[in-house]
């Protein structure tokens, strides 16, 4: 398939204000005889949802959770990047852009980087505006902090909160829309299937998760933003709910899935405590700007951390990358704890951890000033681990966390489905093969504020959409399917619980396609999630009626989908033989062990088109150019 | 630490319709580094291999934010451990031998939908009712135009700190929602961009806190207790007093003299 990004002509610092220039409108009045179904309530649906409501659409809100102010967008701790220079400290729109394609390893498109990095000023004012209580300075005017891998301050942050406080200030602005009647709220709502009709995204299925009644609902055009893909991994810093059904959904009706492969681990988790673990827990990164990570110098040595003096301690970031040091990418500092925990100097009863110490930044601050930063992490790395990390250094390790690739969309966010947008963590675009610290809450909120309004009018205006109803074929056939599918589940009444395959999914994954991927691993991988797959659907054994407010009936249903997305997910690692991002393939590495990218083979988008089931994905290719930020090797030396 | 061995009951309710009843289940070797609902999940998959379902309890992030997790555990929201979500509780909390009670939050005005998990959906409707600042997208003045005094700003995020969830409601005596009301009237209203329509604001959500049936205040600070999140009852008087302001000088242009 020859996938259009239809990227505005013009120089990179117009091209978005032309295309909103050349964009159709859609006059006032007729706004109003469209209706919008808006997937997902977390920062890029909330604030979509509620942005086209006040321009007058109608908008289908839906939400899995039971209230949308729940979507994972809150447990976003550390912050929101914008190019405001309150600080004066040389940081601008290009600056922005410059380190985002950068720190993305050239795998993003410059175009959408750009457009991001122009509307970051504007989502602070409009997150003001709503009440959001960002951290101020005793003038009264806002604070920034410096955030992973960049070396200007430009986060803004709301103490350790900020993803809730900007999650509740989109959820307020919904909860207003939904009074005024123009959106109407389904939450505890899952999207089933996508109903295309003349080749146009035209409505959804949905399983009301109290009643267990399958919905038709019907729309002019359907938005995606229903998150990221992480759980595939079972153990991540996603919430349990989250899951890849939405987006697979619609792959699965034609529309391309890009780069799943590019998977973020992020480097200040929690570790592990046993085989039972439900989730990790992530630490904001935040932590990096003062917290100083080291190991011991020798393997095998046992003493507590208080007891080893200076000369044998190794603070491997700062020794390596003098100029970031503990600062570097997280995809950087990932692949180091997990290097030297390989080389045996990992700390704890697992070995499978690092140091993150504030000795010194206590000295230097003072416990009431650590506190005054870091006051929550503190105490929920004390809740959970049962140490004070204001006496001993807090133990970390990475963990998945952020997945940047997703549903392959143009510039207006439009999938190779036409009608059906994708916005946030769910699309692929803005974050390349790594995203960047405080780079998620900024795209989430630009998308849905600032770029689905005004593309969104653009496809309604250029449009023909014939008129459908709940009772067409298309609805009733989807509906028939999903009612299989949920059928065949509660047929099989085996032995092993959806948990049980979900945690060897996870392990296998973590295994063969986690920090670190290789050729022979990941055809190993191909060979073992088939066979998972087959177990599942010969031996899975879920309780319980469709009729019913059935938990487990929801997880075997997000499980089966990750059990064939998982396959898409390795084959797209497998194809891609250079390492770039998030993505190491230990095949291409320089000699100090750094990722090497391969420009000239792998410059390209790579996204899979579903061919049937059984049948190996096809992969299109949508070529990568750099004209503003050239190609070179990311070096935080 | 050698594993805990405990004795459970557990709330059962087919659905809002039936009665419900406990349930007391047994489970052995439980770490005491495992969260509480990593204990229930366990509960669970033994359940299902006896070929019974499991037991009903929302629960999302499981990092003490979203506030999707209920559960009122030995008789308090939330458990034991102070200022925690359910699921930010650890077992360590607990001892060897040990009987605990598991219910869902109980109050007229939060329906329970199966066994521990409730219907919350009144909550979205008082926000619905004011819970908020009119500003449409792209209305927004520059960012700094309006300085906050840098207090202010920490008490409204003191108060914006509030993760719905509900365990205020369910610590009460009367169900009485206003800790969450006045945490949200409060944020606001510490801002000098939701003071334009701070007046309306107040009665609007009183308004439909009641009209959702929950009960009035006797302050017995029982919420503060519960509360996850350290939400204090300085701001119910906050919103006392927003609200007998707005009485007298802007309720009978909102709603005319009677």
């Amino acid at each position: 398939m020859i996938l259009d990004s239809k990227i505005p002509g013009g120089s990179i610092e117009e091209k978005w204000t032309k295309h909103k220039f050349e964009l159709k409108l859609v006059n006032p009045a007729n706004k109003r005889k469209f209706t919008v179904i808006v997937v997902g309530t977390g920062l890029a649906g909330a604030s979509a949802a509620a942005s086209l409501a006040e321009l007058g659409y109608n908008v289908k809100s839906f939400c899995i959770q039971d209230s949308p102010r729940r979507a994972h967008s809150i447990a976003a701790q550390g912050g929101i990047n914008a190019a405001k220079n309150y600080k004066n400290d040389g940081d601008s729109v290009y600056r922005l852009f410059y380190d985002t394609v950068k720190g993305g390893d050239f795998r993003a498109r410059e175009a959408n980087v750009h457009r991001l990095a122009e509307n970051s000023n504007l989502i602070i004012d409009q997150c003001v505006a709503q009440g959001v209580p960002f951290g101020r300075e005793y003038g009264g005017l806002l604070d920034n902090r410096s955030f992973g891998g960049t070396q200007v301050s430009r986060t803004f942050y709301a103490r350790g909160q900020t993803g809730q406080q900007l999650l509740l200030g989109a959820y307020q602005a919904l909860m207003r829309q939904v009074a005024a009647g123009k959106v109407k709220m389904f939450p505890r709502r899952e999207m089933m299937d996508l109903v295309v009709i003349d080749g146009k995204a035209r409505g959804i299925i949905v399983r009301n998760l109290i009643t267990g009644e399958l919905e038709s609902h019907v729309g002019d055009a359907v938005c995606l933003c229903t998150g990221g893909y992480g759980n595939v991994y079972y153990l991540s810093t996603n919430a349990q709910g989250s899951n890849v059904t939405a987006a697979f959904r619609a792959y699965k009706r034609g529309a391309l899935f890009a780069n799943p492969c590019y998977t973020q681990i992020h480097p200040t988790c929690i570790p592990r405590h046993g085989d039972l673990q439900s989730k990790l827990t992530l630490m904001s990164e935040s932590l990096r700007n003062d917290g100083r990570i080291w190991v011991p110098r020798k393997a095998g040595d046992t003493r507590s951390p208080d007891q080893i003096p200076e000369e044998d301690r190794y603070y491997y970031l700062e020794e390596k990358y003098p100029s970031f040091g503990n600062l570097v990418p997280r995809d950087v500092a990932s692949r180091n704890a997990k290097q030297v925990c390989d080389a045996g100097l990992g700390v704890g009863s697992t070995k499978q951890a690092v140091y993150l110490d504030f000795a010194d930044a206590i000295q230097r601050m003072g416990v009431a000033g650590v506190s005054a930063k870091y006051g929550n992490l503190f105490q929920m790395y004390e809740k959970i681990t049962d140490e004070d990390p204001y006496k001993v250094p807090m133990r970390i390790f990475p963990a998945i966390h952020y997945t940047m690739g997703g549903l392959w969309v143009d510039y207006d966010l439009m999938s190779t489905i036409p009608g059906c947008f994708v916005l946030g963590e769910a699309n692929f675009s803005d974050h390349g093969a790594n995203r960047l610290g405080a780079s998620a809450l900024m795209q989430g909120l630009s998308d849905g504020y600032f770029v689905i309004p005004f593309t969104i009018g653009g496809y309604f205006a250029g449009t023909k959409l014939e008129k459908v109803s709940e009772s067409d074929a298309a609805f009733e056939d989807c509906k028939k399917q999903t009612e299989e599918r949920i059928h065949k589940l509660l047929s099989i009444k085996g032995h092993r619980t959806v948990n049980d395959i979900h945690r060897e999914l996870g392990n296998i994954m973590w295994e063969y396609v986690g920090m670190a991927r290789n050729e022979a691993g990941l055809k190993t991988a191909l060979e073992k999630i088939p066979a998972l797959r087959a177990e599942f659907w010969e031996n899975v054994n879920v309780l319980g009626s469709e009729g019913s407010f059935n938990q487990n009936l929801e997880r075997a249903g997000r499980v089966a989908d990750f059990l064939e997305f998982a396959e898409v997910l390795t084959l797209d690692a497998l194809h891609r033989k250079e390492s770039c991002g998030g993505h190491f393939r230990e095949e291409s590495q320089t000699p100090e062990g750094e990722a090497k990218r391969d420009d000239e083979n792998f410059c390209y988008v790579g996204a899979w088109e579903y061919k049937g089931d059984g049948v190996a994905p096809e992969l299109s290719k949508e070529p990568l150019t750099f004209d503003n930020v050239h190609l070179a090797t990311r070096s935080y030396k | 630490m050698s594993g805990l061995n405990l004795t459970l009951k557990i709330w059962r309710q087919k659905d809002a319709k039936t009665k419900g009843q406990f349930e007391t289940v047994k489970i052995n070797d439980v770490s005491p580094d495992m969260s509480f609902l990593e204990m229930l999940d366990i509960v669970n998959e033994e359940q299902m291999k006896q070929g019974k379902e499991g037991f009903a309890f929302d629960h999302d992030c499981r990092e003490g934010i979203c506030g999707m997790c209920s559960l009122v555990i030995n008789g308090m929201p939330h458990g034991p451990d102070h200022a925690t979500t359910t699921c930010q509780l650890h077992m360590r909390k607990f001892k060897d031998g040990d009987t605990i009670v598991i219910e869902p939050w109980r109050a007229a005005a939060f329906p329970v939908i199966r066994d521990c998990a409730v219907d919350r959906t009144a909550f979205d409707r008082i926000i619905q009712a004011g819970g908020f600042i009119s500003v449409n997208t792209g209305a927004a003045p520059e960012a700094s135009t309006i300085p906050v005094p840098k207090a202010d700003a920490d008490r409204a995020f003191d108060a914006a700190a509030c993760i719905g969830c509900g365990a205020c409601v369910a610590a009460c005596k009367n169900a009485s929602a206003m800790l969450f009301v006045s945490a949200k009237v409060s944020h606001l209203s510490f801002l000098p961009q939701g003071k334009v329509e701070a007046k309306k604001r107040v009665l609007a959500m009183v308004a439909q806190m009641d009209k959702e049936g929950f009960g009035n205040c006797t302050n017995l600070y029982e919420c503060q207790a519960a509360c996850p999140k350290g939400i204090t009852v300085d701001y119910i008087a906050k919103m006392n007093r927003e609200y007998l302001g707005a009485t007298v000088t802007y309720a009978e242009k909102v709603y005319g003299k009677d």
